[in-house]
């Protein structure tokens, strides 16, 4: 405070003379001068990000893409085989089964998770409910687990023979259900972890959102008799239309990318049957030393993300006007 | 009035049936790890260990080098979440408060690296950090994981709602740019600093699929891959792994609620602003 005092004082009394005399010759000199300032400091200011960001994505994904069009192995020589990776991509069952248990896994675990995590928000903000402080902490706790140990707790809830699941089926009379033999129970008990394991997060993004939303909006749907429902799907909905769009855009992204999950559920299995886009491209390029046609799988990957995040935006775009 | 208290029931009904589907999984596997093995498999099940044990933990910890994991994983962790606040905050601040051509473009790549998870491009970042010689070392595992399109738009969205004059202000007072990015807008980021530390944390704590990938030898595995190793047995020893995925859980369920305040408050305060 003392140092400052003096400082911008001795200013205030340049200002007037530097002005006075030398306005023109002045300013260009300034302004270059700022000009060079305000270059060097934001690339300094971006330089760690910058150069990790060249390093790790821009150069790997570019000669991922080189990769794509050898029978590189990981060491030695990359021969050049063109598009060779790509046709045996096209005729690689193992690819579509993966591919294809991908997408119906998204399809099942984005809406899921999207209800919970709006149900959870929307409850958390509301003014009716109580306890919320415990909810709160509650819903939290699965995001804190990691995906091989949420894989683990739910492996052990839907035991085929020890399960808590089938134990409670059973004294209900019911017979055992094959959770983990058959490949879509199978299939089902990882989407459950998942949309279970990702719903805090995308809370923490409803709650603000539901907040935000004016509170004259309600009055007036009020005043008009509206009820509850016909609030949230008339006025909160379309308010948070941005939110959910972000929520939705990152959820299918992540789960399009779901690997640790399946791991510890059931390994992919029962045998390869739950094996996803990632798992196919982690056997192939790591376990297989196929870095090409792993590289070539991923390039697919990419593309399909691409697709998807521009279909969503368009959609987005298209309901905002 | 009349139909207050029904609509309260409701509310409250919806959410204890909420934190039910929350906390009841998560419940049965802690009281299960305190279950000797021989209870674990016999029917009928009950709620309660009958025999409170440690043994599962005890016996986690004594049969996998434990306490390596755990310390391979706090390095990572902590210098992962150290970097990332360090370039979130530079990158984020350099993109709210300046505007150059070249930082709107290195805005989008940002942007893009979200659209294209790490994954994707997993086999040729291998080998690059392979050929950087970080294979099988915990550096190879931090370094690649570092940027973060989430933390630098956290630092972005909050440095521009810092307002402008302030940072006028210290450029009158003859502060250099970097100086008044430190002392001024660095400590007015603290929420944000928090909030990334824990997000951070958290997902390193949590990796799996690069640690893997990039970790061969047994002593510089992290947690998550210990754990995975026992899951992925041809006979799981249930005992152990649920004792060695409870031991695993501590130190985040620690830290969250020391800092549970800043994960909550910090998006809670942004919604309040408006």
């Amino acid at each position: 405070m003392v140092e400052s005092i003096p400082r911008s004082a001795g200013r205030a009394e340049d200002t007037p003379d530097r002005s006075g005399s030398r306005l023109w010759p002045r300013r260009p000199r300034r302004r270059s001068r700022r000009g060079h300032r305000y270059t060097l400091v934001p690339l300094l200011l971006i330089s760690s990000n910058l150069a990790l960001f060249l390093l790790f994505f821009v150069w790997p994904a570019v000669i991922g893409v080189g990769y794509s069009f050898t029978s590189y192995t990981g060491v030695g020589s990359a021969p050049f085989v063109g598009l060779d990776n790509y046709q045996r991509l096209l005729n690689d069952d193992a690819f579509y089964a993966a591919l294809i248990r991908s997408l119906i896994f998204t399809a099942a675990v984005v809406p899921l998770t999207f209800v919970a995590a709006l149900s959870a928000a929307v409850l958390l903000v509301s003014p009716h409910s109580r306890g919320k402080p415990v909810a709160r902490v509650v819903f939290f706790v699965p995001w804190l687990i990691s995906p091989i140990i949420a894989g683990v707790i739910w492996r052990w809830i839907f035991g085929e023979n020890f399960g808590l699941v089938n134990y409670v089926i059973m004294a209900l009379g019911g017979e055992a259900v094959p959770w983990q033999s058959n490949a879509n129970l199978s299939l089902a008990i990882v989407i459950i972890a998942s949309a279970w394991g990702n719903t805090a997060i995308n809370m923490l993004m409803f709650v603000p959102a539901i907040k935000n939303v004016p509170a004259a909006y309600y009055e007036a749907a009020s005043l008009d008799g509206a009820g509850s429902w016909a609030k949230f799907r008339h006025i909160t909905l379309p308010s948070i239309a941005p939110t959910s769009f972000i929520v939705i855009l990152l959820s299918t992204l992540g789960a399009m990318k779901e690997y640790a999950l399946f791991q510890a559920v059931n390994g992919g299995g029962p045998g390869t049957e739950n094996n996803l886009l990632i798992q196919y491209i982690f056997t192939t390029g790591f376990r297989r030393a196929q870095v090409g046609y792993a590289s070539a799988a991923s390039f697919v990957l990419m593309l399909l993300l691409m697709v998807i995040a521009v279909v969503q935006l368009v959609i987005n775009r298209r309901k905002d006007s | 009035m009349d139909n207050l208290l029904p609509k309260k029931v409701w509310a409250t009904a919806a959410l204890w049936f909420m934190v039910a589907m929350y906390g009841i999984p998560v419940l049965w596997f802690l009281l299960s790890s305190f279950k000797p093995a021989g209870e674990l498999f016999s029917y009928p099940l009950t709620i309660f260990p009958k025999q409170p044990t440690i043994s599962g933990f005890t016996e986690a910890w004594t049969s996998f080098d434990f306490s390596r994991y755990f310390g391979n994983t706090l390095i990572v962790a902590v210098s992962a979440t150290l970097i990332t606040i360090v370039t979130s905050a530079t990158c984020g601040y350099a993109l709210a408060k300046y505007t150059n051509w070249w930082l709107r473009a290195f805005t989008i790549c940002i942007l893009a690296t979200t659209m294209l998870p790490g994954e994707v491009i997993l086999s040729p970042l291998f080998l690059i950090v392979r050929d950087l010689g970080l294979y099988n070392s915990l550096a190879g595992v931090v370094a690649p994981s570092v940027i973060t399109a989430t933390g630098t738009f956290m630092f972005r969205q909050f440095f521009l709602s810092v307002p402008r004059d302030l940072l006028e202000a210290a450029r009158i007072d003859g502060s250099g740019e970097l100086s008044s990015f430190i002392r001024i807008m660095l400590p007015l980021s603290r929420p944000i600093i928090m909030t990334l530390a824990i997000m951070s944390f958290q997902w390193r704590w949590n990796d799996y699929i690069w640690p893997l990938v990039i970790l061969n030898d047994p002593k510089e595995f992290t947690l998550q891959i210990g754990v995975a190793s026992i899951v992925g047995a041809e006979n799981v020893n249930w005992s152990v792994l649920l004792g060695a995925s409870v031991l695993s859980m501590i130190p985040l369920v620690v830290i969250y609620l020391i800092f549970q305040k800043y994960v909550m408050n910090a998006d809670l305060s942004a919604g309040l602003k408006e």
